[in-house]
């Protein structure tokens, strides 16, 4: 059943969008729509990732009407096959491309280089151009919040943590969420289970179990699908969201979630594109800026540690707390970051260490 | 109460047209769900099986597509035709790409003319050498080739991923798990200008009509049949078991690590965590779709490489969803099969047939 909705869904929501263009023709030859196209890695019914990247594809046909456009292929690997679909969408008269997953950089330079006139905006990468511009969120403050909230509910002082790949983006997370965690509960440490794969429920439930056996009685997870927080929630445990409100999913087990609102960014940059003033720039924006939010929290957590999260989160957003702000040690216990300095984006953007609380070695 | 019934003799005519029937089924299957699903069903399929392929690029994608699908399908279909039965051509194929990457980098920024050969000869002993683990395996202690091989798939894709998070990852890629992209002189050359459609297309044709001629022209041809059909009557006539499975094996393997260099060397054009879409494990079902038969694989590799084109053709000019795609192979694979069923039985009614069968 579980494969049939969002297939049905997307069927729907897919003969919707053929219909309002038949209606939408006559209209739009006044002025020609601009076409916006969108490559995902997994499938929208992930309800994590991709699924909010569809939110903010949906958000634009929303604000824009019948003056944009839009597309999508979903479940585009990162290999040879991602640059076929990129330069497809470019070349059927797409004018804004947004690649969703970081893969897709060098194939999205590459057609970028051969359509000199169509924008592309390639998330999460380093790589730009002229018309190639790069945006991301900083997932790390979202994960101090989580930190919060772990360190003071944990009994066990055990986290699992479900990680994809050893990339700096997802060792920020967890050392973002270690620190945060050993401010409020020193005791606490983190088990990290990488499991190699951005999607694969299956894969991403048996780390939870595995971990869930190791002691952990908090679970939370940088991988897409609401597995791990599913099986939080059939063995009693607690655990947290990702990428989008998993609250469906485990009503009693999700804490709170990170929540990846891309609606505002790319609201803004077809506006952009629209109105002629768009130019390759960098975004990489956090809680103050709205690209990482919050559901409310779950009925589990208790005032006083909503409380202890809101001043987290309210502490980012007004410039006073720095997720890596020293003191900050490594795991073999020495300073890295002196007391009263914090770690540089370009240095929390090559992270490749562990800080104090997190166990085992980083894979390498 | 229907039966099935074993035909005595499978008709030989039957045996070739039934991918043709399976593709005309599958092809009314789709036009139905199309149909359902108050797609137009012209365009729908228009948009599925012409579009992909009505460019210039798009012919040439379908090369790209296919040419790791032949050159690995071509070369199971052999093996399977001789009952060795390799299910990890994608740990070979990654195995390859491994060794034929790591001799890209290691050249890296020498502009010779012997860089690429010596990348193509890595990847296939990268392939062979993945392979021979399960044939060892085989012939000494009759582990099972399909367990062996297929585990090895898991292995070969970590030690690959462990490779571009260290030893081979880009030393100025801010620690992403990628290697540098591979210079010019390690890069595939186009054969087709302003497409991405490289040597490896032209090489897998040549590699079907070798496969084409080593099976009907050679003594051991024959062999790998007879040993496939009735192994103990090979035996008998003096043919080593043992060397049929390492032979099958090693050219498995040998096909599908150049096949992975090939994606490396080509499309991708560096080493990532992940370089197959899963094309060794694609090949499978494209080796039974074209009969076993090298010139029936040729043709089998285009028609699974168009169904990708397809789907993706089709979210972007229709709408539909990317599961479109596994429906239509899963719908080829089940005609397929079924036709299969009926050229080798036949549907007999009550039980009196059923015990004619047994006198």
């Amino acid at each position: 059943m579980k494969l049939i909705s969002p297939l049905r869904r997307s069927l729907l929501a897919g003969a919707v969008a053929m219909v309002s263009t038949l209606v939408a023709l006559p209209l739009a030859n006044a002025a020609d729509p601009l076409k916006v196209g969108f490559v995902y890695v997994g499938p929208i019914g992930d309800h994590g990732w991709t699924y909010r990247h569809d939110q903010g594809r949906l958000a634009i046909e929303a604000e824009f009407g019948d003056a944009v456009e839009t597309t999508y292929v979903e479940s585009v690997s990162e290999g040879a096959d991602a640059e076929g679909v990129i330069r497809k969408l470019a070349a059927t008269g797409h004018d804004l491309i947004f690649t969703t997953s970081f893969g897709y950089m060098n194939p999205t330079l590459k057609v970028a280089k051969q359509f000199p006139d169509v924008k592309f905006e390639h998330a999460t990468g380093y790589k730009r151009a002229d018309n190639l511009a790069t945006y991301s969120a900083r997932f790390y403050e979202g994960r101090a919040v989580l930190g919060t909230i772990a360190g003071m509910m944990t009994k066990s002082n055990v986290i699992g943590y479900i990680a994809s790949f050893p990339i700096p983006e997802v060792v920020r997370g967890i050392n973002a969420f270690s620190i945060a965690m050993r401010k409020v509960n020193p005791d606490a440490e983190i088990k990290v289970v990488w499991v190699n794969t951005w999607y694969d429920p299956g894969k991403e439930g048996d780390a939870a179990k595995a971990l869930i056996d190791q002691g952990a009685d908090i679970i939370t997870q940088h991988t897409d699908s609401p597995a791990p927080l599913q099986v939080a929630e059939a063995r009693g445990v607690y655990g947290f969201g990702q990428a989008s409100d998993m609250s469906q999913f485990a009503p009693k087990a999700q804490l709170t979630s990170i929540i990846d609102d891309w609606n505002p960014y790319y609201i803004e940059r077809t506006r952009a594109a629209i109105e002629g003033t768009w130019s390759s720039i960098d975004t990489w924006t956090g809680i103050k800026d709205g690209m990482v939010g919050f559901p409310a929290y779950g009925e589990s957590v208790p005032a006083d540690v909503a409380a202890a999260a809101d001043v987290v989160r309210d502490s980012i957003v007004d410039g006073s707390l720095h997720p890596f702000q020293g003191p900050i040690k490594n795991q073999a216990g020495e300073i890295v970051v002196a007391e009263g300095e914090v770690l540089s984006d370009g240095d929390m953007l090559g992270m490749d260490w562990y800080v104090e609380g997190v166990q085992g070695s980083l894979p390498k | 109460m229907i039966r099935l019934i074993k035909r005595p003799e499978p008709s030989r005519v039957m045996v070739y047209l039934a991918p043709v029937i399976a593709l005309v089924l599958t092809l009314l299957a789709g036009l139905l769900l199309f149909f359902l699903l108050g797609v137009p069903v012209g365009e729908a399929l228009y948009a599925f099986f012409v579009e992909p392929i009505s460019t210039r690029y798009g012919l040439a994608e379908l090369g790209v597509k296919a040419a790791p699908l032949i050159l690995i399908g071509a070369a199971l279909s052999l093996g399977f035709r001789a009952q060795v039965w390799n299910i990890g051509a994608e740990g070979q194929l990654v195995a390859g790409a491994i060794t034929g990457g790591a001799v890209a980098l290691w050249f890296y920024e020498v502009e010779a003319w012997y860089v690429l050969p010596l990348m193509m000869l890595a990847g296939i002993a990268g392939g062979m050498a993945w392979a021979s683990i399960p044939a060892l395996l085989k012939t000494r202690f009759n582990a099972s080739e399909i367990l062996t091989s297929l585990m090895l798939t898991y292995i070969a894709g970590l030690l690959l991923s462990l490779l571009v998070h260290g030893a081979l990852r880009d030393p100025d890629g801010f620690n992403f798990p990628e290697s540098r992209l591979f210079h010019a002189a390690a890069t595939l050359p186009i054969v087709l200008d302003g497409t991405r459609l490289h040597i490896g297309f032209p090489i897998a044709i040549m590699f079907v009509a070798t496969l084409w001629i080593l099976l009907s022209r050679t003594v051991l041809g024959f062999e790998l049949q007879v040993m496939g059909a009735a192994p103990r009557a090979g035996r008998f006539a003096g043919f080593r078991e043992s060397s049929v499975i390492w032979f099958c094996l090693l050219l498995g393997g040998g096909a599908a690590g150049l096949a992975g260099l090939f994606e490396v060397a080509g499309p991708i054009g560096q080493l990532i965590p992940v370089v197959s879409p899963g094309y060794g494990f694609t090949a499978i079902i494209v080796a039974f779709l074209g009969r076993l038969h090298p010139v029936g694989v040729l043709f089998a590799g285009l028609v699974m490489a168009l169904s990708y084109l397809g789907g993706e053709s089709a979210q972007i000019t229709m709408n539909l969803p990317k599961a479109v795609t596994g429906v239509f192979q899963g719908l080829l694979l089940f005609f397929l099969l079924a036709t299969d069923v009926l050229i080798l039985y036949r549907f007999g009614w009550g039980r009196r047939s059923l015990a004619a069968t047994h006198t």
